[in-house]
């Protein structure tokens, strides 16, 4: 029997506080259950910190809403321990169309390569992902989910022990105060918790109102996304097309800011804008619609005293471009991390404000691209109208104006190279994977099977030393051996271009190292590796530092750097 | 690379003209698309992002001073 996401409903309980009983000062409470706050309370849960998660209703997702989720979301899923069932039930594409009124102009490709686990994209209603993400949660002991628990009052306070926040939370049994060391508010673009605290998101509001209709029928289009501007169905404004699982169809038209958006939700409109898009003979019904509009905005500061602001209520795009729910996501585990570090006392509370520097280094980054899309998409003046116009005529028969057609920037995550937590090169590398960079998958051989290197990485910092085939060096084995000693634990991982002899093995220092082989070479090709090459991974997979050949003393210099421990040279 | 603003056309005259006659019986929605297309193709021709935004450059200034009154909002405040 399958699950109907979208009817799912979760059961209001009695907590500890309300019984009573002595309330304990929470050490990570999580405000929103959507996508990003359950990411973030999975996240946190699984490195062993406790959390009290509190949503203000008690079902998934109403409408399809956020549907496109990237690959960077997907290896993060994976390491959420749900990353396999959002793909086996999603629709992966790599492949964008763009039309000009009937013709069709250009094509892109968002994963040209082969070699990674994951694909570029997958469209999956946000019911599924919240529903999938829920699941996960109820599977950890550690995370405690309380529905239709809603905010209502916030205060931080000095304690003996360090700041902490209390919270109002009201239930169908009156109110009772939640208090936690950390607060993250991932509670939506309408965060009551930065009205509580008097504060906004601050950008372009953008006057044009779009119509979402999400329609359910048999199609022979193909897992693409087709976005067309001055389409014949649909005369001088862009629509964009996109395959969902179930037979679903998403559709969104352009209605201009002029539209009434209580008529145009209506199923007389809809009905014919659809019916003109596929034809008079195409049996569909309508699933779920929805008239919106849109803001490029975000926080001037995602932290506030305790309370980490991540996902809508931080920052708000465009749709152009998926970069709202897959930026949320990015933040949750940039949050993670950092948040157990510094509870565990492994790291000072400063290492929490590089989550706010580089996060909204991050929303910038995708604040700035989904703007340029609803600029392109949307002019704004006659003489932006003339420019896109131009760019499209000229995209029909050149070249190079396609690569100016705008339609969404389609989200990959930020490089966060201007963050404070990374070891500066002292070698030359080139390629990619520069500090702040979020690590690129490879197909790799472990233990004799085949498997993926992301799947090796995140969790705890992690040192990737490559080898050639004739095993590690001696300098590389002495860092190795240094950091099993280390503090703080560090995964340690060798990438090999061969297989690895017996006497490597037996070497005692690398006696519980694990051992990959890069069958194909992707893995040194995408990491510009040479034997002896070593890089330094965060918890949540960006590189923070590498080096050609690293001494004992680098790496230590180097994690200190990325805890945020002041002092470091 | 610096925008040449030395003269460099080879054929300067027969450019004008070639530039104005491509405007020939256009409407003046048609040439401003005609324009902007011109722009376009000149722009990726050039390619150099520093050079490009040389020549944004000169052309604001040459219908906004930058010496002439400031905006209003400055204006006011002082």
């Amino acid at each position: 029997m399958s699950i109907n996401y979208q009817t799912m409903s979760f059961d209001y309980g009695r907590c500890a506080e309300q019984e009573g009983k002595e309330a304990p000062l929470h050490p990570v409470i999580v405000v929103g259950a959507g996508p990003v706050g359950l990411a973030a309370a999975i996240d946190v849960a699984q490195r062993g910190v406790p959390v009290v998660l509190v949503d203000d209703d008690c079902t998934l997702s109403t409408g399809s809403r956020a549907i496109c989720f990237s690959k960077r979301s997907l290896d993060i899923f994976d390491r959420l321990g749900c990353g396999e069932r959002m793909v086996e039930k999603g629709v992966r594409w790599h492949v964008g169309k763009v039309f000009v009124e009937d013709e069709h102009v250009y094509t892109f490709d968002l994963l040209p390569e082969s070699g990674h686990r994951r694909p570029a994209f997958i469209n999956l209603q946000q019911y599924y992902v919240e529903g999938f993400l829920v699941e996960r949660a109820q599977e950890l002991p550690n995370l405690e989910i309380r529905w239709k628990s809603k905010v209502t009052g916030m205060r931080q306070e000095d304690g003996d022990d360090g700041a902490f926040v209390t919270l109002t939370v009201q239930t169908p049994d009156g109110s009772y105060d939640l208090r936690g060391r950390y607060v993250v508010a991932a509670d939506g673009s309408r965060s009551p918790l930065r009205a509580l605290l008097g504060l906004d998101s601050k950008g372009r509001i953008f006057k044009d109102r779009f119509l979402i209709a999400d329609v359910k029928m048999k199609a022979d289009f193909p897992s693409e996304r087709w976005f067309w501007f001055d389409p014949p169905f649909h005369p001088n404004q862009s629509v964009l097309l996109h395959r969902q699982p179930d037979n679903v169809w998403r559709i969104d038209f352009q209605l201009g800011w002029d539209a009434d958006p209580v008529l145009e939700k209506t199923p007389e409109r809809i009905i014919p804008r659809v019916r003109a898009l596929l034809g008079p003979d195409v049996e569909f019904e309508l699933e779920w619609v929805s008239v919106y509009t849109f803001a490029c905005v975000r926080m001037e500061s995602f932290r506030h005293g305790n309370v980490l602001f991540a996902g809508d209520s931080a920052h708000g795009v465009s749709p152009f471009g998926a970069r709202g729910a897959n930026g949320g996501i990015q933040d949750a585990e940039n949050l993670a991390w950092k948040l157990c570090m510094v509870l565990g006392g492994r790291a000072p509370d400063a290492l929490l404000d590089t989550y706010a520097s580089e996060r909204e280094y991050a929303a910038d980054e995708n604040i700035r691209n989904s703007s340029r899309s609803t600029d392109f998409i949307t002019p704004k003046t006659p003489v932006s109208r003339v420019f896109r116009d131009a760019v499209l005529k000229l995209a029909k028969h050149h070249p190079f104006a396609r690569q100016l057609v705008n339609t969404g920037r389609l989200s990959v995550p930020a490089v966060l190279s201007e963050s404070t937590l990374n070891t500066p090169d002292r070698d030359r590398f080139e390629g990619q994977m520069v500090p702040g960079a979020a690590c690129v998958d490879a197909p790799v051989r472990r233990g004799g099977e085949d498997d993926w290197l992301l799947s090796q990485l995140g969790g705890e910092f992690t040192a990737l030393v490559f080898c050639g085939a004739e095993g590690v060096d001696a300098a590389s084995v002495a860092v190795l051996s240094a950091l099993r000693d280390a503090a703080l634990p560090v995964r340690r991982i060798v990438v090999s271009a061969g297989p690895l002899d017996a006497y490597n093995r037996a070497g005692a220092a690398l006696a519980d190292v694990a051992l990959l082989e890069d069958t194909q070479g992707s893995a040194a090709q995408r990491y510009d590796a040479r034997p002896g090459t070593l890089y330094l991974i965060r918890p949540d997979q960006h590189v923070c530092a590498r080096w050609r050949h690293a001494e004992p003393g680098d790496l230590e210099a180097a994690l200190r750097r990325a805890l945020g421990v002041r002092g470091v040279a | 690379m610096a925008l040449n603003t030395q003269p460099n056309l080879t054929r300067p005259d027969d450019f004008y003209e070639a530039l104005l006659d491509m405007h020939r019986d256009l409407d003046d929605a048609a040439s401003q698309s005609a324009n902007a297309q011109l722009i376009l193709l000149l722009a990726n021709h050039i390619g150099d992002y520093a050079t490009l935004v040389e020549a944004i450059q000169h052309a604001r200034e040459g219908v906004v001073s930058p010496h002439g009154p400031a905006p209003a909002h400055a204006r006011l405040s002082t």
